[in-house]
């Protein structure tokens, strides 16, 4: 059995917590898209937001991330991340709309 | 009970394909019944199919693509054979027969020949390169072999099974879709790039950790070997990169298993966004596959010059810049999907400024070459042979780079200009990597003659099988043609047959020199674990390498360490006394892991749901058996480890205690 990280102690708590919310999080946006109950663009917005938050629940509770300065290696490989997702997001989402707005 | 498995799954529909299975079924009967005759079942299955060792792993990786290498290759002499004859004619294979073809050709060689030549590489050198003496993650080291093989086991098995895709190896929907594909063509493609992709996944999270946190003492981002940098990129670009064909190849499964519409025409659908998201992860492929390569490269051409490599440094940023330029110029695979002229001038203009640190890299080879005593051994055969043909291909890429020409998309250019890239960029470097550790791992060399022989057909092959289509292309030939119609066409194409002839020669040549190496293996053995007079840590460890490859974690003052410590004349280093050593112990819940993942994603194909819920189950099971195996290591005791070092020829290379 490895040492718990940080010498702290290890439960089941938060794996739980960070279990029902991703459950959650991903049950509002299938929830919404059948049974649309708002329009379309606002369900766009809630299912980004949904799937942000999404990200942040699993950094938070299962990969024990947090915002103490302890780590600097963690926090060049979150920005490194976090750029490279605007890219590839980002990019897709301008493609997209502009293929989009000439073809359709 | 069978789902849509009957009778008719057997290939009676064409003569060709009904042989091909006959070859594969006896083929894998006759292995099974040598290893019986030979009675190595269980030597095999302790010894290497458990194995947690990051050596044994990796050798079985390069195994598997070297195997998958010759069916690639045959899929491939099968296309240029139809070509050279089928003017005005049908050929010798029909169309849906032709199509399966340069589906499964391109499929294996990108996911079942080069991932696992790279991944074998990364897995035998990287630790030692490192001082390391073993990956972070052992156990999932073996999860991503065994996935990564079950991968190419459902590719062969298509062969005898049903029939492969005939959407071509990037699968773009409408045509794989159930509405135009309804066969289990695309569903063989989609299970094997899921199952293979999550080896592929773990595989970069595996080296990332290993390389960040696994490295000797001393031993700063810096001074880390060229081909260690070039695997902690690959890594980075892996974890990022293949998450999007996951994705896309799992909501084309949804598509076609539960109708939604994720890439239909119709109901809200989008065609071009799989387009999109196959080149998020396509492109970065590219590298992934070509880094590496780089960096072997840089390893044989630093040590086969008797040089420090130059430029050390700026060949790492390069490295460098090229991730990251990767993950941001996709779109120049799709400029003629209609994007308007900002999308198409953005991409047209990033594209081509990976061509800058690429000839970096070039130059700080040429310049390594400068006055070194250069020793043409097969390596560096095969860099020479790649520095001028990769040029060539570069140069074609920069052309294909910019959006107004894109008139050639969909000729034979882009098929010369992709293979001119992934031949001599990453095949020649991966050979060269094979001849250049071969003696490392098995304590013998491989044959000079037949290296040499293997290089010169390989390279002149290559430049007769492909120069030809670049012609074609220009002449405006569209690429996958089971016929054609244009008698002026086809000169070039028996041209192009007798280069793949001389490729057959190049792959023969390979497979005598294993043979004649192996029966000379006496003569051909090494004294000391450093047989080309090496400069990175691997050649410090014995060869073959000890189960913990250093008996004492070195010390790393700078770059090049090993050549460091032979210039201050102490290699010979014995320490005073050995330690334990904790190193993983054998898991068999690897290959089960594997195996079940076959008979679950099988199953899924065939639509067998009770045999998929069999496949699924045992998954989780191997997972949770490992979990709670708490032997999962085993202590080698220092008078062991003293024997072991007793016999060597060499001793341990040098230690925290040292003199330095």
């Amino acid at each position: 059995m490895p040492a718990p990280p940080h010498g702290g102690e290890v439960t089941i708590r938060p794996y739980l917590v960070g279990a029902v919310l991703a459950l959650v999080l991903t049950a509002i946006p299938f929830g919404l898209v059948a049974a649309r109950p708002l329009r379309p663009i606002q369900i766009f917005i809630v299912i980004g937001a949904t799937a942000i938050i999404q990200v942040v629940v699993h950094l938070r509770y299962f990969l024990h991330l947090d915002l103490k300065p302890s780590s600097q290696n963690k926090l060049i490989a979150l920005c490194f991340g976090a750029v490279v997702l605007l890219i590839l997001v980002g990019g897709t989402l301008w493609i997209m709309f502009n293929l989009n707005y000439r073809l359709m | 009970m069978l789902g849509k498995l009957t009778i008719d799954a057997l290939p009676f529909y064409s003569d060709i394909a009904m042989g091909g299975a006959l070859i594969t079924v006896v083929g894998a009967l006759g292995v099974v019944a040598l290893i019986t005759w030979l009675g190595q079942w269980r030597y095999l299955w302790t010894e290497w199919l458990t194995s947690l060792n990051h050596k044994k792993i990796g050798i079985m990786y390069v195994t598997l693509a070297l195997i998958m290498l010759v069916r690639g290759f045959i899929d491939a002499m099968m296309m240029r054979t139809q070509q050279a004859v089928s003017l005005n004619l049908q050929g010798y294979l029909p169309p849906a027969h032709f199509d399966q073809i340069f589906t499964s050709h391109a499929t294996i060689m990108m996911f079942f020949v080069a991932m696992p030549f790279l991944v074998g590489l990364f897995n035998f050198v990287v630790p030692q390169q490192i001082g390391a003496r073993d990956v972070a993650f052992p156990f999932m080291n073996s999860v991503s072999l065994w996935l990564t093989a079950s991968g190419a086991a459902l590719v062969v098995v298509s062969l005898v099974i049903g029939k492969f895709s005939a959407a071509g190896w990037s699968a773009y929907p409408p045509y794989s879709e159930a509405q135009f594909s309804p066969g289990v063509g695309v569903d063989y493609w989609i299970w094997a790039i899921l199952i293979s992709g999550v080896g592929s996944i773990l595989t970069g999270i595996n080296f990332l950790v290993t390389i960040v946190k696994r490295r000797a003492p001393g031993m700063r981002l810096m001074m880390m070997p060229l081909f260690t940098w070039t695997a902690l990129c690959t890594s980075i670009l892996i974890v990022f990169a293949f998450p999007a064909l996951t994705v896309a190849a799992a909501l084309l499964g949804l598509d076609r298993y539960l109708g939604m519409h994720f890439f239909t025409n119709a109901d809200g659908g989008n065609v071009m966004n799989y387009v999109n998201l196959f080149w998020i992860w396509g492109h970065p492929e590219i590298y992934i596959l070509l880094l590496p390569a780089f960096g072997i490269y840089s390893e044989v051409v630093a040590t086969f010059s008797g040089k420090q490599l130059f430029g050390h440094k700026s060949l790492v940023y390069a490295t460098a810049v090229i991730t990251a330029l990767s993950l941001s110029i996709w779109l120049h695979h799709f400029f003629t999907m209609g994007a308007s002229p900002d999308v198409n001038a953005f991409f047209g203009r990033v594209a081509p400024l990976i061509a800058v640190p690429t000839c970096v890299m070039i130059f700080d080879w040429l310049f390594t070459m400068y006055r070194g005593r250069v020793q043409l051994s097969v390596p560096m055969l095969f860099m020479l042979g790649f520095i001028v043909t990769f040029v060539i291909g570069g140069m074609t890429g920069v052309l294909l780079a910019a959006a107004p020409d894109d008139v050639m998309r969909g000729t034979t250019f882009l098929t010369a200009h992709f293979h001119n890239i992934m031949i001599p960029g990453v095949l020649f470097g991966y050979f060269a990597g094979y001849q250049y550790w071969f003696p490392k791992a098995f304590g013998f060399q491989l044959e000079e003659r037949w290296g040499r022989r293997a290089f010169w057909a390989w390279i002149v092959g290559f430049y007769l099988a492909f120069l030809p289509l670049y012609i074609l292309g220009f002449m405006g030939m569209p690429q996958r043609l089971d016929r054609y119609y244009v008698a002026a066409w086809q000169p070039y194409l028996i041209v192009a047959e007798g280069g793949a002839l001389l490729i057959l020669c190049g792959i023969i040549f390979f497979a005598i020199q294993l043979a004649v190496s192996i029966r000379d293996r006496a003569a051909l053995a090494i004294s000391t674990g450093d047989p080309w007079n090496g400069r990175t840590l691997e050649w410090a460890t014995t060869a073959p390498p000890a189960a913990y490859n250093f008996a004492v974690v070195p010390h790393v003052h700078g770059i090049d360490a090993w050549w460091a410590v032979k210039q201050a004349g102490k290699a010979g280093y014995r320490p005073a006394r050995f330690h334990d050593i904790i190193m993983p112990g054998d898991s068999s819940a690897g290959i089960v892991l594997g195996g079940m993942s076959f008979v679950f994603a099988f199953a899924m194909i065939w639509q067998i749901w009770w045999l998929a819920a069999v496949g699924g189950l045992g998954m989780f099971s191997a997972v949770l058996w490992q979990t709670f195996d708490d032997n999962a290591e085993r202590r080698i005791p220092a008078s062991e480890v003293e024997a072991i070092e007793e016999r060597r020829s060499i001793a341990p290379a040098f230690a925290s205690r040292a003199p330095m």
